[in-house]
C-alpha cells in the first residue's frame, strides 16, 4: 500500500482516527510522574549535556549471552557443580590429591575434567552463537543526529538515551523510541510487531501533533530540544506513561507514541524518534524471560536412583571401614611382634596405624567413597544430553513430519523432553487451527431470514455417514480436499440466487445490500492491490475476517482502499446497475476481544449518515437487538443453530443509525477512555462501547467453515487405540464442538454423552430475574448435581466397557474448576474416553491442564496454535505448537513444533515410543554397567582386607566410564528400536509401555541393578 | 527475541533442480539413516528359535567342557604343605620364636611322584593368608628406582623401608624387603635334580622394568631383616626371584614360580627336598606349600572352566527339553496382546 507517490501526501490531520489519542487530558497516572516508578528524565537531542550525563542511563549494548569472557569459567563451573553428582566427583577429585587416594589423582580428575569440559564446550558453543547474534545486532547501523542538523550512521550499541534517530522503511527500531514525526503529514507510521507478540498485522502509531508540526526534515533538529519525563523501565508492552515538555508546554505521552525495539517500520518512508529506553531497559528485553524449564519425569526419577547409589556407596564404605578398622587393629604390636610383619604396621602412618585404628578407619571411609565412586555414573548426564540432542535431530529430520505446503519440518525446540513423548496419558488439544486448518471459508449465510449457500461441510458429510451410513468411509482424504477445494481461497459459497449480482432480484434486496456493505466495511483488514492485474488481496488479523472481506468482494462489494480515516469500496449501484466507488468515513473502531466477542465500526456513509456496523457472536448480539430490529430473529436463530450443527462458526451482523449528538458525546468519552492509562482503562472502554452497541437492527448471520485438517480423524483414532485420552478445549459453541468431535472421530455414535451445562430452565429464569449471588449458587448446585449424576452413570456401567464422553461448557467449567468440586470433575472426566470443554477461555484451558497434570499425576501434552493456547502449552508437561497460520506465539512457547495435527501420531507413537524406551533402557544400562564395575571393585576389597586397593589399573578405572563403556550406551540411546516404526503403527497399544512407565518402574530398575550385581559376581569368580 | 530470525539453511533440496526451485526449502533430506530405516536384525524370540538356540548351546558347550576338563585332569600337580611339619616338635607351641631364631632351619621333605611328569616341571611356592594386595604393601615400591640408577634417590613412596642412614635402599619398599627366602634343593635317587631359575619371570619385566645396570644397595641392612638378601653384584634384571616376587599377587592365596625342572619325573620316583624354612608366615597363620606341576595347553590345573562349560551346557539342554515339552503340551499364539504385562492385570484386556 505504500509507494513513493504516497510520500508527503496531503492528508488531513486525523484527530478522529480510532487510535488517536489527541489532546487527551492529563490522567491521574500522569500526576505520578517524577515520583517513585516514574523517575526517568530524557533530555531529547542533548544526550551529552551535563544534566543527561548525571542520569547515567545504561547504553544500548545488549547482551543475551549467559556468560562473558571473564565470567565464563567461574560461572559455568559453578553451574556444573551444582549437580550433586558432579559435586561429589569434585570432592573426590580434591581428595585424590591427598594421600587418602586409592589411585592416582589423574584417575579421579581425568573423567571429571572430560565430562565437565564436554559440557562446558557445549555451553560455550551455545553462548558463542548468542554472542554472534549480539554482535550482529549491536553493530547494526542507524542514522543518529549529531547536533548540527546532520544525521550520520552510528552503530546501535553507541546509542544514548536522548539521541534523535532517523529510522528508514523496513528497518528495526534500535531502542524504544518516542515517535516525533514521520514521513506522513500527521506523523503516523505503521509498525510490524511480529518479534514482540507474533502478530503479523501492522499496527499504527502516531506522534504528537506538537512535534510533528515542528520537525519535518533533518535540519529541523538543529535547535530542537525537549524533555521527556516518564515511567521507569518495565515489562508492560501496552502501557507507557510520560510527558513531553516542549517549549514551556507539557504534553501527555502514551504507548501510541512509543516505537518498541525489535519491531519494524513498515509502509512508512522514515520516522524521527528520540531514544527513551536503551539496551536492557527496553520493554522487549525487560520482557524476555527464560521459558519455564521443564524436566522430564524420568530424569527426576533418575536423580532418585543416584541418591540410592550414594546411599549404597556410603553403606559399602561404612561396612568396609569397620572391617578395615578391625583388621588394622589386629596388626598391633603384641609381645614385640606384629602379625602381618610384611606390612610393618609398627612404622605405619596414620592411615594404617593399628594403634589408632578408629582414626584410620575414618580416613579409610573417605578412601572407600572414592574407590566406590564407580557406582555413580559420572558421564550419565552428559551422555543423556548428547543422546537427547541426537534424538531431536532425528525428530527434526523426519521426512514424515515435514509439511510441504508451508515448508515446515518438525522442530524439537527443547530436547530434554523427548522421552516424555512416549509417556503421554492425556492430550489436551485446541480446536481451531489445531484440529482444523484455520483457513476459514465463507460457506453459508442467512440474510433477512433466508438461508443461502448450498455447500456441504465435512461435518455434515460425517453426520450423513453417521445416520445413513453412506459409503464415504474409506475415501482417500486427499481426494476429499481436492474436490471441495474452493476456486477462491476463503470462499466456498455457491448459490445462484445471490451470486453474480442476482441478489438485487431478491425480495429483501435492501437488507442484502446492507449486509454486504457491512461485510465490506466492518473489519480491520488492509487491502493490497496487485498493480498489474488490479486484483485486491487482503491482510487480515484473523482468517475469519479475511473470509468476510473476500466474500464481500465476491458478492460485488470490493473493498480496495483503506486510508487513515476512510474505507473505499466498489459496489453496483442499484439504480444504474453500474459500478460505483463509495468512500465511508471511518470514525471509530470498537475492537474485538474475547470478552466483548463482537466488533463494531462507526462510519459516516457518503450520504452523511452515521452508522454503527456491528458483528459478533450470537449470544452477545441477540440481546443487543432493538425492539424493531428483531424482525428476522427467530429465523436467523434457527439458521444459526443449523450452522452450528454443521460445525460452522457463525457471526451475527447487525447495524443501527446513530444520532449526531449521541455520537459526539460517545466520541468524547471514548477518546478520553482510550487516552487514559489507568488500570481500569479496559473496563472504561468496555462500558462506553457497551452503551453504544445497543438497539441494533438484525441483518443476518454468516457461517464460515473451519475445515478439519487432513488425517485428523485417523490420527485421533490411532491415539485413542493407543490408550491416550484426548480432551478438546475450544472456545466454540457446544453444538459446533460436538459436531467437530464427531467429524474428528473423537466422539463415536456408540458413546454415551454426559453433557454438563447451565442451560436448565431454572437457571435461565434466574438469569432473567435473579441476583448475581443467587445465580451463582444455583449454578454451582446444578453443576455439582450433574457431575454426581455423571459419576453415578459411570459407576453403574462399571464392568460393561461402555465408552463415555463428557461435554462441558465454559460456564459450568468455571464452577467445576473450583477447589471443592474439581476432584469430582476430574474423577468423572478421567472416567470418560473423550472430554470436550467448549466455550472455554485461555485461562480455563490452562487451569484444566493444570488440574489434569496435578490431579492424575500423569504426563499431559497440550497442543495448540494460537496465542490463547500459550498458557496451556506452558502448563502442560509437553507443549506442542502447531506452526500454522496464527502467528508464532504458540510455537515460541512450545517444546516441540509440528506443522499438522496428524504428525502427532508419528511424534508420539513412533518417536515418543522409541525415545522413551531408548532413554529408559539407556539409564538402566548405565546403572547396570556401573554397578557391575563397582561391585567387582567392592568384592575385590574383601580379598585385600579392605585396604582400599583397587582391582583395576588406574587408567582402566579412569577411562571405564568415559570411554570404554560410554559408546555402547550412547548407541543404545540413539539407535535402538525395540520395534520398527511399522509395528508401532500397527500395534498402537505398545504405547502403553511408556504411559505405564514399565521400562522405568522400580521393579525394572532394581531388576537391572540385580543383574549388574550378578554379572559382577560372575566376573569376580 | 531476535533469535526468532529466520534461519535459511537449506537442509535438503535433493536434486539440483529442486534445489534451484526452492533453494531455501527446509525439507529434510531423505536417507535411510536420518529416517531411522537402516536394516536391522530384530530376532523375535519364538519358541522354535529359543529351543533351537538352547539346544545348540548345549550341544556345543558340553563337549567343550569335557575337553577342558580332560586337559585340566591331564595336568599332574603335587602339593606339599610344609609350614608346620618343618618346625621341630619342640618349637611347635611357639613357631614364631623358632622362625625368628638363629638356629639351622633345614628341613627334609619327601615327595612321591605318582604319575609321570613330562618336563618342564614347574616348581612353585604357595603362600596363603598373605596380603600381598594390601594397599600399603602394593604402594610401597618405586618403579623408577628399579629401572634406572638415576632415580635411586626417589624413594618417597617406599616409606618406611626407604633409606638407611640417609642412603637410599635399592630396591626400596616393603615388597622387596619382604622377599620370600625359603629355598628348595631336589634330589632323586641321590642325584641332584637341577632347578633352572632362569626365565621364570616375565620377559618384559626383565627387559624394561628392572634395570640391567641397577644393583642392590643397602638392601636388608636395617632391622628387622624382612626376607631374602640380594647379591649386590648382580643387576636387578637378573635377580629373577625378586622380579617374580615384585609382581604382587592379586589374592591372599597365591603361587609364585620358584624354578623349572627340565627333566621328566617318572611315576614312582621319590624326590627328596632339602628345604630351608626361613620365611615367617607363622605370625599371621599363613600356610606354605611346595608345588610341582606340569602344564597343558590350557595352563595349569584348573577344573573351573570345564565345569562351567558343563554346567551351562547342561542347563541349556535341560531348558531346551523342558521348553519343547511345554511348547508341545501347551502352545500359545505368538504376539497375543492379552499377555502384555499391562493387560494382564486388567483381566483379559479389551
Amino acid at each position: 500500500m505504500a509507494g513513493p507517490s504516497r510520500r508527503r501526501r496531503r492528508l488531513h490531520l486525523s484527530k478522529i482516527y480510532s487510535y488517536t489519542c489527541g489532546k487527551s487530558s492529563f490522567q491521574e497516572d500522569h500526576s505520578n510522574i517524577g515520583g517513585p516508578g516514574f523517575s526517568r528524565v530524557v533530555y531529547c537531542n542533548e544526550p551529552g549535556s551535563p544534566a543527561a550525563e548525571r542520569r547515567n542511563y545504561a547504553g544500548n549494548y545488549v547482551r543475551s549471552t549467559k556468560y562473558t569472557l571473564a565470567s565464563f569459567f567461574p560461572k559455568s563451573l559453578f553451574e556444573q557443580f551444582r549437580r550433586v553428582a558432579n559435586f561429589y566427583f569434585l570432592v573426590t577429585g580434591i581428595l585424590s590429591l591427598t594421600d587418602l587416594s586409592p589411585y592416582g589423582a589423574v584417575s579421579a580428575l581425568l573423567p571429571l575434567a572430560l565430562v565437565i569440559s564436554a559440557t562446558m564446550v557445549k555451553e560455550g558453543i551455545e553462548d558463542w552463537r548468542r554472542k554472534q547474534q549480539d554482535i550482529e545486532v549491536n553493530n547494526r547501523k542507524v542514522k543518529v543526529h549529531d547536533g548540527n542538523g546532520i544525521f550520520r550512521q552510528e552503530e546501535w550499541r553507541n546509542l544514548r538515551v536522548g539521541d534523535i534517530v532517523r529510522v528508514e522503511k523496513d528497518e528495526f527500531f534500535p531502542a524504544d523510541l518516542l515517535l516525533l514525526s514521520s514521513s506522513y503529514e500527521d506523523s503516523i507510521c505503521y509498525v510490524e510487531t511480529m518479534n514482540l507478540d507474533g502478530e503479523t498485522n501492522l499496527k499504527v502509531k502516531q506522534g504528537l501533533e506538537a512535534t510533528s508540526l515542528l520537525l519535518n526534515q533533518d535540519s529541523d533538529f538543529k535547535d530542537f530540544s525537549a524533555v521527556v519525563r516518564c515511567e521507569d523501565p518495565n515489562v508492560n508492552l501496552y502501557v507507557f506513561v510520560g510527558t513531553l515538555a516542549l517549549e514551556e508546554e507539557r504534553f501527555p505521552l502514551s504507548i501510541q507514541q512509543i516505537l518498541l525495539r525489535d519491531s519494524k517500520l513498515r509502509n512508512t518512508e522514515y520516522v524521527y524518534g528520540a531514544v527513551v529506553f536503551t539496551g536492557h531497559d527496553t520493554k522487549v528485553i525487560q520482557n524476555s524471560t527464560d521459558p519455564p524449564s521443564k524436566r522430564s519425569r524420568i530424569e527426576r526419577k533418575m536423580d532418585k536412583i543416584i541418591y540410592l547409589m550414594f546411599g549404597l556407596v556410603f553403606l559399602m564404605s561404612f561396612v568396609g571401614s569397620i572391617i578395615f578398622g578391625v583388621e588394622t587393629r589386629d596388626d598391633k604390636l603384641k609381645n614385640g611382634r606384629t602379625e602381618r610383619w610384611y606390612l610393618k604396621p609398627d612404622e605405619a602412618d596414620i592411615f594404617f596405624d593399628p594403634e589408632r585404628a578408629p582414626v584410620a578407619a575414618i580416613f579409610h571411609f573417605f578412601t572407600a567413597t572414592m574407590l566406590y565412586s564407580y557406582f555413580i555414573p559420572i558421564s550419565l548426564y552428559v551422555s543423556i544430553e548428547i543422546v537427547k540432542v541426537l534424538q531431536s535431530i532425528f525428530i527434526n529430520r523426519d521426512i514424515h513430519m515435514y509439511y510441504e505446503e508451508t515448508d515446515k519440518p518438525a522442530q524439537a525446540r527443547t530436547s530434554n523432553l523427548n522421552e516424555e513423548l512416549g509417556m503421554v496419558d492425556t492430550i489436551l488439544s485446541d480446536k481451531t487451527g489445531t484440529l482444523t486448518c484455520n483457513s476459514m471459508e465463507f460457506i453459508k449465510c442467512s440474510i433477512a431470514g433466508t438461508a443461502y449457500g448450498r455447500g456441504i461441510t465435512e461435518v455434515e458429510r460425517a453426520m450423513a455417514v453417521r445416520s445413513g451410513g453412506s459409503p464415504l468411509v474409506n475415501e482417500d482424504l486427499d481426494v476429499v480436499v481436492d474436490r471441495s477445494a474452493p476456486k477462491v481461497k476463503g470462499f466456498n459459497f455457491e448459490d445462484e440466487r445471490i451470486m453474480n449480482g442476482n441478489w438485487v432480484r431478491q425480495p429483501e434486496a435492501a437488507v442484502l445490500q446492507k449486509f454486504f456493505r457491512l461485510l465490506a466495511v466492518c473489519h480491520t483488514a488492509i487491502p493490497e492491490t496487485d498493480e498489474e492485474s488490479g486484483n485486491v488481496s487482503y491482510e487480515a488479523e484473523s482468517p475469519d475476517e479475511a473470509a468476510f472481506v473476500i466474500a464481500a468482494r465476491e458478492f460485488g462489494f470490493e473493498f480496495f482502499n483503506r486510508t487513515q480515516n476512510g474505507i473505499s469500496f466498489r459496489e453496483m449501484d442499484l439504480v444504474s446497475g453500474e459500478k460505483v466507488e463509495r468512500v465511508y468515513k471511518l470514525l471509530n473502531i470498537l475492537e474485538f476481544n474475547s470478552t466483548r466477542k463482537r466488533m463494531s465500526v462507526i462510519v459516516r456513509d457518503d450520504d452523511g449518515k452515521l452508522l454503527l456496523l456491528s458483528k459478533g457472536a450470537d449470544n452477545v448480539m441477540f440481546e443487543r437487538l432493538a425492539k424493531n430490529g428483531r424482525q428476522f430473529e427467530a429465523k436467523t436463530q434457527e439458521h444459526v443453530n443449523q450452522y452450528a450443527d454443521a460445525g460452522l462458526r457463525t457471526l451475527i451482523l447487525a447495524y443501527r443509525e446513530v444520532d449526531e449528538n449521541e455520537y459526539i458525546e460517545f466520541n468524547k468519552n471514548f477518546n478520553e477512555a482510550k487516552a487514559s492509562v489507568s488500570e481500569d482503562r479496559e473496563a472504561l472502554i468496555d462500558e462506553i462501547t457497551d452503551r453504544m452497541e445497543r438497539d441494533l437492527i438484525l441483518l443476518g448471520a454468516t457461517a464460515v467453515e473451519d475445515k478439519l485438517q487432513n488425517g485428523v480423524p485417523e490420527c485421533i483414532d490411532k491415539l485413542a487405540q493407543a490408550g491416550i485420552k484426548i480432551w478438546v478445549l475450544t472456545g466454540d459453541k457446544m453444538e459446533t464442538a460436538i459436531n467437530i468431535g464427531f467429524a474428528s472421530s473423537l466422539l463415536r455414535q456408540e458413546m454415551k454423552q454426559i453433557i454438563i451445562n447451565l442451560e436448565t430452565p431454572h437457571i435461565k429464569s434466574l438469569e432473567k430475574s435473579g441476583g448475581k449471588d443467587e445465580i451463582e449458587l444455583a449454578s454451582r448446585e446444578s453443576v455439582v448435581m450433574q457431575l454426581q449424576e455423571g459419576k453415578a452413570l459411570l459407576a453403574a456401567s462399571g464392568a460393561s466397557s461402555e465408552a463415555f464422553a463428557l461435554i462441558i461448557d465454559g460456564k459450568s467449567l468455571t464452577y467445576a474448576l473450583e477447589d471443592e468440586i474439581k476432584k469430582t470433575f476430574l474423577d468423572l472426566a478421567t472416567g470418560c474416553a473423550s472430554v470436550i470443554c467448549c466455550r472455554s477461555s485461555p485461562k480455563q484451558k490452562a487451569l484444566v491442564t493444570r488440574l489434569v497434570k496435578s490431579g492424575t499425576g500423569k504426563t499431559t501434552l497440550a497442543i495448540g496454535d494460537g496465542a490463547n493456547d500459550v498458557g496451556m502449552l506452558q502448563e502442560a508437561d509437553i507443549g506442542v505448537g502447531i506452526s500454522g497460520v496464527e502467528g508464532m506465539q504458540a510455537v515460541m512457547s512450545s517444546d516441540i513444533a509440528i506443522a499438522q495435527f496428524r504428525y502427532l501420531e508419528r511424534l508420539l507413537l513412533v518417536h515418543g515410543h522409541w525415545c522413551y524406551s531408548r532413554i529408559a533402557s539407556m539409564i538402566c544400562y548405565f546403572f547396570y554397567k556401573n554397578i557391575t564395575f563397582g561391585v567387582t571393585v567392592f568384592l575385590y576389597e574383601a580379598y585385600t582386607s579392605f585396604s582400599g586397593q583397587p582391582a583395576y589399573n588406574d587408567w582402566f578405572l579412569s577411562l571405564f566410564n568415559v570411554f570404554f563403556s560410554s559408546l555402547p550406551v550412547i548407541a543404545l540411546g540413539v539407535f535402538d528400536q525395540d520395534v520398527s516404526a511399522r509395528f508401532c503403527y500397527k500395534f498402537p497399544l505398545l504405547y502403553q509401555e511408556g504411559v505405564q512407565n514399565i521400562l522405568f518402574s522400580w521393579k525394572r530398575i532394581i531388576g537391572w541393578m540385580f543383574n549388574g550385581f550378578i554379572s559382577a559376581l560372575q566376573g569376580i569368580s | 527475541m531476535s533469535s526468532s530470525g529466520t534461519s535459511s539453511i537449506a537442509l535438503g533440496g535433493g536434486s539440483a533442480e529442486a534445489a534451484a526451485a526452492k533453494s531455501t526449502s527446509k525439507r529434510p533430506k531423505y536417507s535411510r539413516f536420518t529416517q531411522q530405516e537402516l536394516p536391522a536384525c530384530k530376532p523375535i524370540l519364538t519358541p522354535k528359535w529359543v529351543i533351537l538356540t538352547f539346544l545348540v548351546s548345549g550341544v556345543v558347550f558340553i563337549p567343550l567342557g569335557v575337553i577342558c576338563l580332560f586337559a585340566s585332569q591331564g595336568v599332574i600337580e603335587i602339593v606339599d604343605r610344609y609350614d608346620t611339619d618343618c618346625i621341630p616338635l619342640a618349637s611347635r607351641d611357639n613357631k614364631v620364636r623358632y622362625i625368628q631364631g638363629l638356629e639351622d632351619k633345614r628341613c627334609n621333605r619327601t615327595i612321591m611322584v605318582t604319575k609321570t611328569m613330562k618336563n618342564p616341571v614347574y616348581v612353585y611356592y604357595q603362600l596363603e593368608n598373605y596380603y600381598q594386595n594390601h594397599r600399603r604393601y602394593v604402594k610401597s615400591r618405586q618403579d623408577g628406582q628399579l629401572r634406572s640408577p638415576k632415580d635411586e634417590h626417589d624413594v618417597k613412596s617406599c616409606a618406611p623401608e626407604d633409606t638407611i642412614d640417609g642412603e637410599p635402599i635399592v630396591p626400596c619398599g616393603l615388597v622387596a624387603w619382604s622377599l620370600f627366602n625359603d629355598t628348595y634343593d631336589f634330589t632323586r635317587n641321590n642325584q641332584k635334580l637341577p632347578v633352572n631359575k632362569k626365565g621364570i619371570s616375565w620377559k618384559s619385566d626383565r627387559e624394561s622394568k628392572f634395570g640391567i645396570n641397577v644393583f642392590p644397595k643397602n638392601f636388608q641392612k636395617g632391622t628387622p631383616i624382612g626376607g631374602k638378601s640380594l647379591d649386590p653384584d648382580i643387576p636387578l634384571s637378573e635377580q629373577e626371584d625378586l622380579i617374580v616376587w615384585m609382581r604382587t599377587a592379586a589374592l591372599p592365596t597365591f603361587r609364585k614360580l620358584y624354578g623349572k625342572i627340565d627333566t621328566d619325573l617318572q611315576a614312582g620316583d621319590t624326590i627328596k627336598v632339602l628345604l630351608q624354612n626361613n620365611y615367617n608366615t607363622y605370625s599371621f597363620n599363613g600356610k606354605k606349600k611346595l608345588v610341582l606341576s606340569t602344564t597343558s595347553w590350557l595352563g595349569g590345573r584348573n577344573d573351573f572352566l570345564g565345569i562351567a562349560y558343563l554346567t551351562v551346557g547342561s542347563i541349556c539342554l535341560f531348558l531346551a527339553v523342558s521348553f519343547s515339552v511345554l511348547y508341545l503340551a501347551k502352545p500359545r499364539q505368538l504376539g497375543d496382546p492379552s499377555y502384555l504385562s499391562w493387560n494382564r492385570s486388567a483381566g483379559g484386556g479389551r
